[in-house]
């Protein structure tokens, strides 16, 4: 009886896999239905960000050419608008559980690719994104509630969220550079 | 006074082994019960992207893989050196995914269908073309959610 269950108990320590997988969780918009009419009301330009990586791998934002070391400040800097500069997002009041009304952003970040960019480079274009965005979510949990963003309980983290909103979008790529 | 007297030889006392079955079946249970079989084959080379913000995917019977990547040497007179999709076990074309969204989200329960999500393992050197045409054909076929596969690093180094 020993026996076997040593013999088991090996099998599934060979065979055992502890690792996991991780990734970068994205919802995928839905495709617009033909029949029902396009929101027409754009987004104001000031509050897209719009970060764009072309077919040689080279990071554009807002048309100008930037290091990708430098993207994560950029991102933060623009969501954040410290200064409330006219040129950066604007800020909407909102009424958000545990925060009361606050000012709340609404910059959007626009991803944009060539057909001939690498993936590698856009995940890791948008890895920086998602950190500017966690970054400030993080400080928010800090200043005012004195936890770190990720050991906040789901209650918080939403009202979180829904502070600092943020959506980055993949905008339908461009058929150029194949 | 009290007296120390020796009396006999001191012998050290076997261990008591009874329990060890005990033991033994517990690891064996926790193993099994931690084990995941590799179910698919990968026939394509892919090094997934590195990235420092990467979450751990917590609940695998509801991810669907799609590999793309360059075809292993072995496949490469056949399918050439092209990046290639492969589902399950088998290489497929763009149009198949369709298909093979609603294959892998009837096996779900009733409950969990809208929580599917497709786990993306692309190999970092891929073009966006091909990435991209399958992100439209999962919005086709309104599986929404989606993961990019990544390896968690601490800094991200460019090539």
């Amino acid at each position: 009886m020993a026996d076997i269950a040593f013999l088991l108990l090996i099998f599934f320590l060979a065979a055992t896999t502890m690792d996991s997988d991780t990734g970068l969780m994205r919802q995928l918009p839905a495709i617009p239905d033909p029949n029902v009419p396009q929101d027409i009301n754009k987004i104001n330009d000031r509050n897209i960000l719009e970060v764009k990586v072309n077919k040689d791998n080279l990071l554009l934002v807002e048309g100008q050419l930037t290091e990708f070391t430098q993207l994560r400040e950029i991102a933060h800097d623009f969501i954040l608008n410290a200064n409330d500069e006219p040129n950066m997002p604007e800020k909407e009041i909102i009424n958000i559980p545990y925060f009361g009304d606050v000012a709340v952003t609404k910059a959007v970040i626009s991803l944009q690719n060539d057909i001939g960019t690498k993936y590698g480079v856009y995940i890791a274009v948008q890895n920086e994104l998602i950190a500017a965005r966690t970054e400030l979510r993080d400080e928010l949990s800090r200043r005012e509630f004195g936890v770190p963003y990720e050991r906040m309980d789901e209650d918080r983290k939403g009202a979180i969220d829904d502070y600092i909103k943020v959506p980055i979008s993949e905008a339908e790529p461009k058929r150029i550079g194949e | 006074m009290a007296k120390f007297v020796k009396t006999g030889k001191r012998t050290i006392k076997a261990i008591n082994t009874s329990s060890l079955p005990d033991i033994v079946f517990m690891i064996l249970f926790f193993f099994m019960a931690v084990t995941t079989m590799r179910e698919t084959d990968v026939m394509v080379t892919v090094r997934i992207p590195d990235a420092t913000e990467g979450k751990v995917l917590e609940k695998k019977s509801l991810a669907s893989f799609i590999y793309i990547g360059e075809p292993l040497e072995a496949f490469q007179a056949m399918y050439g050196t092209e990046p290639k999709i492969q589902l399950n076990d088998t290489f497929k074309e763009l149009a198949d995914i369709q298909d093979f969204i609603a294959q892998e989200r009837e096996q779900l329960n009733e409950a969990d269908k809208t929580k599917m999500l497709v786990v993306l393992k692309i190999d970092r050197d891929t073009k966006m073309g091909v990435v991209t045409d399958v992100k439209q054909a999962l919005r086709r076929a309104s599986a929404l959610k989606i993961m990019y596969a990544n390896t968690n690093v601490d800094r991200i180094v460019l090539q």
